[in-house]
């Protein structure tokens, strides 16, 4: 499929098919957006907005509204409720309900058996589909990519321009090839992929571009693991990352809710089978990187840039010669009382926790749960599970992980973004280091002074019965 | 939303680099369902010691050398990470109407210019000697004029900044990018009647 003959890339092909309006020197490309997903923490101020002015939502049947961010994850009461304690998220999930039933969207509340992570449910349900626009005011609607859907974050302003119009201003972004060429080894996973490039381009180093990620490595992936590392490209600083639909892709979406089905999938089929990028198609930049080298990653400060090989060593702030990067590891090593050329193997951990829109899949479960099994958490770690949905959590219960993570001493929670963003008091205490599969070890990301490594659910495990930080390969091998 | 042509003010340096929206605004604060008050958070964890309300002395917001710096000049990368818009509200809620960086992560530069705080960029020693200034000189104050694009620095010395068209019309006469959007609508409506609506959430 090409443009007057000119081979095109995936990206180009999903935003030249949603352009309403074309970038011009005096305004942005408006982009017309198939699918909006809303939560209750970026949406009160957008739907105070459209009420100010009285507009309507232009398509709530494009539009989605679950609650995740502020919602307890502790367990259901004895009528089956789970429990609000928080004044102030009771009040902003209620405001939540209140606009999504006043504005006619759909919405799953707090316990529905269809709530959960909105980076979860969307494609658990069908709803994302190659080739669509996806947006979310969060800045991990990126994970949506991994079916070669354009999904990026936006601001507040943004969720209500989509609410109100459907569209959105935006300028061209430039395209980067991420390459991932050859296999991965026993017990290194996608995680491990994105940990990794994240660790080379830098946390800004995609910023203004969106990533197409592809190779062997990336195609071997399953759809889940192929959301992990679609999740983490805002880490380096890219809106969107992809990856093109394949027969991996097609058979993930069958038979889902929203997906579409008999004359309607054939037609779907026909434009998704369009979108791989031509050959020959030119990117703004490319990297590669070769899945056979790659071992179990681990972040060691306070941005997602700020990772190694689990083997490796902390950098020395002495060793860096730019002062601003200087400066920002100083107050990094600082944070996390960590020494230049510490080891991170054998450090001692608090908490373990396993979640997350990058880790709450059913996949990332039955890896930890396929670790844990026939091992205790050590007496020193708390190990949260916080399945990425009630759909999610359904699943492993029905395959009987709950009750392995039970017997090994991990708690089995609700599902909701729960310790990644700390907001619903699932947090670290001050001084605590935690391995975490979640996508952000900032400063206080998981709790005022927490300390976070970011890991594998396997990394994860590893280190929950070991006590400290672990290799799994070292405890698969045995 | 106010027009702006021209903004004055002293400046304030925090040279660290990547600072992230969850340092501008820690998660435990967006649990609100409007934007006021947002500004005693802004940096928060920085800014007050473990009780959360005394200010921490050593952090250079509290220092009274510094009181009513307008300005922030930062570190590269700034307001990386989440897509908040609470971070350019606690940053205008405390005080500031530009920050100045070598570059700016996108979500936050989009939505600071849609609140009307300017986000400039300018290369590294102009960097380097606004964090100079503002350590060596509290006070310092910096101008910009939107209209020309340009950062006039204490000492005379003007540096222009990029800013895209669509974002400068739009601050220069206070105009709201919603109102533009919704004069589009017979541009939607084609696009629509064109294109299969590919999901559907009711059903």
């Amino acid at each position: 499929m090409t443009d007057n003959g000119r081979p095109r890339t995936l990206f180009e092909k999903v935003w030249n098919a949603h352009t309403v309006r074309e970038q011009s020197d005096d305004s942005p490309a408006v982009l017309y957006i198939d699918l909006h997903l809303v939560h209750e923490v970026t949406s009160p101020q957008a739907f105070s907005m459209l009420r100010e002015r009285g507009l309507m939502v232009r398509r709530p049947e494009q539009t989605i509204g679950t609650m995740d961010h502020s919602t307890p994850t502790t367990p259901r009461n004895e009528l089956g409720i789970i429990p609000i304690a928080d004044a102030m998220a009771a009040k902003q999930l209620d405001t939540f309900s209140r606009n999504c039933s006043d504005f006619g969207i759909p919405m799953y509340a707090l316990g529905d058996e269809h709530q959960g992570i909105v980076h979860v449910i969307g494609p658990e349900k069908g709803l994302t589909q190659p080739g669509m626009t996806i947006v979310c005011g969060d800045s991990h609607t990126s994970t949506h990519g991994a079916f070669g859907a354009l999904a990026f974050g936006i601001g507040t302003s943004e969720v209500g321009h989509v609410l109100a119009t459907q569209t959105l201003l935006q300028n061209k972004p430039r395209t980067m090839a991420v390459n991932v060429e050859g296999r991965l080894g026993e017990g290194v996973t996608a995680k491990d992929i994105i940990l990794a490039i994240i660790a080379r381009i830098g946390i800004g180093g995609g910023t203004g571009q969106v990533f197409e990620y592809r190779g062997e490595a990336i195609r071997s992936l399953g759809m889940e693991g192929r959301m992990t590392v679609c999740n983490m490209s805002i880490e380096g600083g890219a809106r969107a990352g992809m990856v093109a639909p394949d027969d991996t892709t097609f058979e993930y979406m069958v038979g889902r809710q929203h997906a579409p089905s008999g004359a309607d999938w054939d037609a779907a089929m026909a434009y998704w089978r369009t979108l791989p990028t031509d050959d020959g198609a030119a990117f703004d930049q490319q990297i590669t990187l070769s899945a056979d080298e790659l071992i179990p990653m681990i972040t060691y400060g306070t941005n997602p840039g700020m990772g190694m090989p689990i083997d490796g060593a902390v950098p020395a702030p002495a060793d860096e010669p730019d002062f601003n990067k200087k400066t920002a590891l100083d107050k990094a090593l600082a944070y996390m009382d960590l020494s230049p050329g510490q080891r991170l193997l054998g450090k001692a951990i608090d908490v373990v926790f396993i979640g997350s829109c990058t880790n709450s899949r059913i996949t990332d479960l039955r890896q930890a749960a396929s670790f844990i099994e026939g091992r205790k958490v050590a007496d020193s770690v708390r190990m949260m599970v916080v399945p990425g949905s009630q759909q999610v959590k359904k699943q492993a219960e029905s395959e009987g992980l709950d009750d392995i993570f039970r017997a090994a001493g991990a708690e089995w929670r609700e599902a909701g973004c729960s310790m990644c963003i700390a907001m619903n008091g699932d947090q670290l205490q001050p001084g605590q280091y935690a391995v975490s599969t979640s996508n952000r070890n900032f400063e206080g990301r998981q709790g005022k002074g927490g300390r976070t490594f970011l890991a594998s659910p396997l990394t994860a495990a590893a280190s929950a019965v070991s006590g400290v930080v672990a290799d799994p390969r070292v405890l698969l091998a045995d | 939303m106010e027009k702006i042509r021209h903004i004055s003010g002293s400046i304030i340096g925090l040279p660290a680099n990547d600072i992230d929206t969850d340092q501008i605004i820690p998660a435990r604060f967006l649990k609100v369902t409007d934007k006021a008050g947002l500004g005693k958070a802004a940096f928060c964890d920085w800014r007050y010691l473990e009780d959360g309300e005394t200010p921490n002395p050593a952090f250079i917001l509290n220092q009274p050398a510094y009181a009513g710096a307008s300005v922030l000049v930062a570190g590269n990368n700034f307001g990386c990470g989440s897509s908040r818009e609470h971070a350019p509200w606690a940053l205008l809620g405390a005080g500031f109407n530009a920050v100045i960086s070598t570059d700016f992560a996108d979500i936050f530069r989009n939505n600071a210019l849609k609140n009307g705080l300017l986000p400039i960029v300018v290369d590294r020693d102009t960097q380097q000697q606004l964090f100079s200034l503002a350590d060596e000189d509290p006070g310092t104050t910096v101008s910009v004029d939107v209209e020309a694009q340009e950062l006039t620095l204490p000492d005379g010395r003007r540096v222009n900044f990029p800013l895209d068209g669509f974002s400068k019309y739009c601050l220069l006469h206070g105009v709201d990018q919603l109102g533009y959007l919704l004069a589009l609508e017979d541009d939607v409506l084609a696009y629509e009647a064109g294109n299969p609506q590919r999901v559907t959430t009711t059903d």
